[in-house]
């Protein structure tokens, strides 16, 4: 297939850009604005049982006996399983990936055998007739525990002096070293050198709906169906299918409505791996819905750093190296199928992405904690990147008496620069760092901006300007994970089908979590086939109707998902042209279709309805000619083959004011200018940077998983928990460049996550632009008021 | 010691006499025995506010409220109000403005924005963000809710 | 996060109530904003949830003698609502937005409220600020307790077994400052200052409400000085401290604004 621009061209026939890049509100967002979606737990089935389970209250404790006696009699009751009797049934996993070398994980088992490595870990599952039966037996296990150290803390971790597991002889999950060479040289060189260390504090994901998984095995058939708020179905597929033994065809994993995932729901989590194996052997449908306490404490949690950073700059501003040490603490267990290892490897890869320094140092290390286990959240690794890069670029900057956007127009790699290879072997496409930057300094208006400030400092009042410049990983290829061995599909797949009445049913292999996923695949089918957008419905998350694929995660959708439907619309535009050619006896190339009729190219005049195209083709296929065959459902895939992962690139802007005398932050406002290629539609697009932007400030600002001495998760509900709500949220104005992937035809990039990976660090550099002139810097997030404070020396 | 109470409550107009555990609280009651599964669970410890319903014209967070003390009382869910079109300006302008992605938080945020729009107040911006600050949204960065919700209050 | 079983009764007269409240493992239930997120989290196991919100006689908002008496069951929203008490005891109206959310506020209340004694709840310090008295009433008659002397220590009051906090009584008139300090709106307070006349009382610094006085903002800081106000999740004991005493500077600052 040709690589071409839009307007979009393909063979034989010519598309304009019809609904792609128009604002349409999506059309299955009707059901949900009436509370008519169905999220999985809506889901109502015969003989269905409830599962809840029974975790361990401590961080590391061997499991001597449970005792299942009075639960087991408790109303409502089914059955009760130990770890021992759920492994006859779901085999263990090892969360390994070839290309992350040296990573090592023990086993993991669905449920907890022998020992619980973290506060939450289930060591046990109660079936009931109903979920708050379950609950009332899982109060009456008695269980004996022999208390074992506990590790909490990641550089006690790294010491090693205690030992999680008891085969390894150090906590080490995973370790990366990376050197361009030439590193102690630059800084040799430099005029001035900064150093700074960061921290991150650990935080999760909070999906509005919990976890939720119902699995429906058909002893008759050995098979199962499972109702799955995931994001990636046909992992899941292999996952049940080889842990639990039955044949892949035999195993169908359904989508629903999800209620959010942000990389929560990506993941192979135990206590669900359970519930399936639980259908299995009680031959019912059974389900777990996680609760928001279970969720704070088995959930993902995602992104605890310490990363001490240097910059080496030459008083002209020109950065020469980084040298970079991150530490990162998991969990006991690095989670599977994805590994543990990604978020630090992203670190390491990504770190003063923006920029044209050619030498670079970085090492890693990933320590196993007993703290919950840690995998991919929204953004993977680039918040981390970016405000340690953006805030050593900002001192660096500071030292040196420089401007910070001056600063980095000086650094940023030109727009013609590309291809290009960046000092951590990442490669880039086409980046437009400068134009982003140009952008976003005329719309927010930066020079007055600047003089705002700096007048009403002399008033005692302090805000602050910051910058994050980035790149995002998108559409990632088999680079990301299939090299190393794991069975998720970086491709994906379209099947479009005219139907009689001349309407267009899409199914993909991409699914929905409420980006807008269906949405646009409805534009760019439309677009694509050339009939109105109210002619088409989108299926998705479901492997027994859409091809095979790799879901929702890594801002792949459009990109991905999108240039399969457009690829299959295109095809199937094809074989409509071929159907009217024979029906109207004219040649192919004069016709083409739009808005839901076939019609002259020469002159515009509909020659003929699709319905009554439809009509002929599956109801009097005697009335063509002998040898055709209609094929009115086209099914086409798409690959990223060129580049690993395709980068974008853009920069955001924060304006806070800080309150000195409480350390309290106020958000002011934002800014975002993007390029992510082809936008499909920009109203979805900008939304899901807002809402990335402000799960961002959420780990500026508010969230962190506190754990005490003893591995206890402090403040695990909703109230000590602080996610962002409309309160205290700016307004969040989004700008876009556009430059399109010539990978596919569509040239959309990937933008889900950017607004999370940009925005910890705009923030954090707004906050200490504002502190400047007060002597103080922060650089441990959150950034509470007494962290501030302390800063402040008020406290 | 518990026993069922026997509740007669009216939901979305319609008459429902039920024996409910008095442990129930109404967002289960609503969902399990009715199926009117609109009204969601997020949190179940008041915080969310995706449970938010109406109770006797004011709106209340489901998970907090025991069913049987919906005893006499009228209750309207997301399901009423869309049926009765109560809702119908604030959904469009949801819509139109993609005021929602997953739309779980959206009964909840639709029942706390009805609440507002009722009052007549002409309220600013920063006013709806105070007050739809107990509806938690993970998806939207909330502007959009606001821009949405400012639309039908200004009559637009 | 399902509660664990319970029976549940709800009386039509105060004397139902007190016999109801006689039996084992008995417990109030009126707006059940604190109440039912502990069950629901398997916090407290009662056997027997009492609902007092039939009871009429705790109801109702009136004025007698210059004071504002509030009825137990009134609810945050109806406070927030009533023009008497924006006009007499404007604290008490200044304070109520500040309590969580609106649909939080329909269903708590005044006497939930002042008798859970929830040391960062916004009502205690205002009480105490106001010197209001509440009127308590058990099997055995009815007695006033003066806020002061009602809190007693973390989540304890001076009702006795089988009591039932039916009404507080406010003065009206004099000046008043109400300022909190929240991470978020509607948040529980990292702590709080309810000022009236020359009563300044912290929320969220103790167990109880704590009163500091002064003639003078210096003298007023000294007391401060001497508190030791627990420490949270996110605050040390320090930075409580130093935020009381930004909040004392603040709001002596604003009431001594000529008007």
């Amino acid at each position: 297939m040709g690589k071409a621009e839009l307007p979009l061209h393909a063979p034989g026939t010519k598309v304009d850009r019809g609904y792609i890049g128009q604002s349409v509100p999506r059309p299955n967002a009707a059901r949900l604005l009436q509370g008519r979606g169905t999220f999985t737990d809506d889901l109502r089935f015969p003989r269905l049982a409830h599962v809840a389970f029974f975790r361990s209250p401590y961080a590391h404790a061997k499991i001597k006996k449970i005792h299942f006696e009075k639960a087991s009699k408790s109303p409502g009751v089914i059955a009760v399983f130990d770890g021992p009797t759920v492994a006859e049934y779901c085999t263990p996993w090892v969360a390994v990936l070839a290309h992350l070398k040296g990573i090592k994980s023990p086993p993991q088992h669905a449920i907890a055998i022998d020992r619980a490595c973290w506060q939450g870990e289930a060591v046990a599952a109660v079936v009931a007739e109903s979920r708050t039966q379950a609950e009332d037996a899982v109060q009456l296990i008695e269980a004996e525990w022999e208390e074992l150290p506990v590790v909490v803390d990641m550089e006690e971790a790294l010491q090693g002096k205690k030992i999680i597991h008891p085969e390894y002889t150090d906590n080490i999950c995973f370790k990366r070293e990376h050197d361009t060479g030439g590193v102690d040289e630059a800084f040799a060189q430099s005029d001035v050198v900064v150093e700074e260390t960061f921290h991150f504090g650990r935080h999760t994901g909070v999906c509005l709906e919990g976890r939720a998984i119902l699995a429906d095995y058909n002893a008759a058939e050995h098979s199962l169906t499972v109702y799955h708020a995931t994001q990636a179905p046909h992992m899941m597929q292999d996952i049940f299918s080889r842990h639990l033994k039955i044949p892949e065809a035999n195993v169908r994993v359904i989508s629903k409505d999800v209620g959010g995932s942000f990389g929560i729901k990506v993941h192979v989590y135990p206590d669900e791996m359970a519930t399936a194996a639980i259908s299995v052997i009680l031959r019912r449908p059974v389900k777990f819905i996680a609760d928001r306490l279970e969720s704070f404490l088995s959930d993902i949690h995602a992104r605890e750093h310490r990363v001490k950073v240097r910059l080496a700059v030459k008083k002209t501003g020109e950065i020469l190296a980084f040298d970079l040490d991150d530490l990162t603490a998991i969990g006991p267990y690095s989670v599977y199928p994805r590994t543990s290892g990604i978020e630090g490897n992203q670190v390491v890869n990504l770190t003063g992405g923006p920029y044209k320094h050619q030498k670079y140092r970085a090492r890693m290390n990933v320590v196993f904690t007993n703290k919950n286990v840690t995998c991919q959240y929204r953004a993977v690794g680039h918040p981390i990147a970016v405000a340690l890069t953006e805030g050593i670029v900002d001192l660096a900057a500071q030292k040196i008496g420089m401007d910070p956007a001056e600063f980095r127009r000086k650094n940023l790699i030109p727009d013609d620069a590309y291809p290009y290879t960046f000092p951590s072997g990442i490669k880039f496409e086409k980046l437009s760092h400068h134009q982003t930057l140009d952008k976003l300094l005329q719309v927010m208006n930066y020079d007055a901006l600047q003089k705002e400030k700096n007048d009403l400092r002399k008033k005692h009042v302090y805000r602050g300007i910051g910058l994050a410049a980035m790149i995002e990983v998108t559409n990632p290829s088999p680079a990301f994970y299939g090299v190393g061995g794991a069975r998720i599909s970086a491709q994906d797949g379209a099947t479009l089908r005219l139907e009689p009445t001349g309407m267009v049913t899409v199914m993909c292999s991409v699914t929905e979590q409420g980006q807008g996923t269906e949405a646009i695949f409805a534009q760019i089918a439309a677009s694509a086939v050339g009939v109105s957008m109210d002619k088409v419905r989108v299926i998705t998350g479901d492997t027994g109707v859409t091809p095979y694929g790799g879901g929702t995660w890594a801002s792949r959708g459009a990109g991905i998902g999108g240039e399969a439907v457009l690829l299959s619309g295109r095809a199937l535009r094809g074989n409509i042209l071929d159907i009217a050619a024979a029906i109207l006896k004219m040649e192919k190339a004069e016709l083409d279709v739009r808005e839901n009729n076939v019609v002259s190219v020469l002159t515009g005049e509909a020659k003929m309805p699709l319905a009554e195209l439809g009509r002929v083709a599956y109801f009097r296929p005697d009335t063509l000619p002998m040898d055709f065959q209609s094929e009115l459902t086209v099914t086409r895939h798409y690959t990223p083959r060129q580049y690993g992962f395709t980068f974008t690139n853009g920069i955001q802007a924060s304006y806070v004011e800080v309150d000195p005398d409480t350390g309290f932050v106020r958000l002011l406002k934002h800014w975002c200018v993007e390029d992510s290629g082809t936008v499909i539609n920009p109203m979805l697009v900008d939304e899901q940077i807002r809402g990335g932007v402000v799960q961002g400030i959420g780990a500026a600002l508010f969230e962190e998983c506190l754990y005490g001495p003893d591995g206890q998760l402090l403040n695990g509900n909703m109230a000590d928990y602080l996610v962002p709500m409309s309160g205290e949220m700016p307004d969040i104005s989004c700008f876009h460049i556009d430059t399109p992937t010539r990978q596919s035809q569509l040239g959309a990039k990937g933008v889900g996550e950017a607004g999370t990976a940009g925005a910890p660090g705009a923030v954090m550099n707004a906050v200490n632009d504002a502190l400047l002139p007060l002597g103080a810097r922060v650089t441990a997030m959150p950034f509470t008021p007494e962290r501030i404070l302390k800063a402040l020396k008020k406290v | 010691m518990e026993h069922a109470v026997e509740t007669t409550l009216t939901v979305n107009g319609a008459k429902v006499t039920r024996r409910i555990e008095p442990r129930q609280h109404l967002v289960d009651f609503l969902r399990e025995e009715l199926g009117l599964t609109g009204s969601h669970i997020g949190c179940e410890h008041g915080v969310c506010g995706a449970c938010t319903v109406r109770v006797n014209g004011e709106i209340v967070r489901g998970c907090l409220m025991l069913a049987v003390q919906a005893d006499g009382c009228e209750v309207e869910t997301i399901e009423g109000l869309s049926d009765s079109r109560e809702l119908a300006k604030l959904q469009k302008s949801f819509h139109e403005k993609n005021a929602l992605q997953c739309g779980f938080c959206t009964p909840g945020m639709l029942m706390a924005a009805q609440d507002l729009v009722r009052s007549k107040k002409k309220v600013s911006r920063e006013e709806i963000r105070a007050h739809i600050s107990g509806n938690y949204c993970r998806c939207t960065g909330y502007q959009a809710i606001v821009d949405a919700i400012d639309e039908v209050i200004q009559g637009k | 996060m399902k509660a664990p079983p319970f029976a549940y009764a709800k009386p039509k007269s105060l004397a139902e109530a007190f016999a109801l409240l006689e039996r084992p493992g008995a417990k109030v239930l009126a707006g059940g904003q604190s109440l039912i997120p502990s069950l629901n989290m398997r916090l407290s196991s009662p056997e027997l949830l009492v609902d007092i919100t039939g009871l009429q006689e705790l109801k109702g908002i009136s004025t007698k003698d210059g004071k504002l008496l509030i009825g137990a069951l009134t609810t945050h929203a109806q406070l927030e609502k009533d023009s008497s008490v924006k006009k007499l005891v404007p604290l008490l109206a200044e304070a109520v937005p500040h309590i969580a959310h609106a649909a939080i506020r329909n269903r708590g209340t005044l006497g939930g409220s002042l008798a859970l004694a929830d040391p960062a709840a916004e009502y205690p310090a205002c009480a105490v600020a106001l010197d209001a008295v509440f009127v308590l009433k058990g099997k055995s008659g009815e007695r006033r307790v003066k806020a002061a002397e009602f809190f007693k220590g973390l989540f304890e009051t001076a009702l006795k077994p089988g009591e039932l906090l039916v009404a507080a009584e406010f003065p009206s008139g004099g000046k008043s400052a109400f300022l909190e300090l929240t991470r978020r709106h509607g948040d529980y307070a990292i702590i709080g200052l309810a000022v009236h006349e020359s009563r300044f009382v912290f929320f969220g610094a103790g167990a109880t409400p704590v009163v500091v006085t002064g003639k003078s903002l210096a003298e007023a800081k000294a007391a401060l000085a001497r508190i030791k106000p627990p420490a949270d999740l996110y605050h040390s004991s320090a930075t409580k401290l130093h935020l009381a005493g930004v909040l004392l500077e603040r709001a002596w600052n604003t009431l001594s604004k000529p008007h």
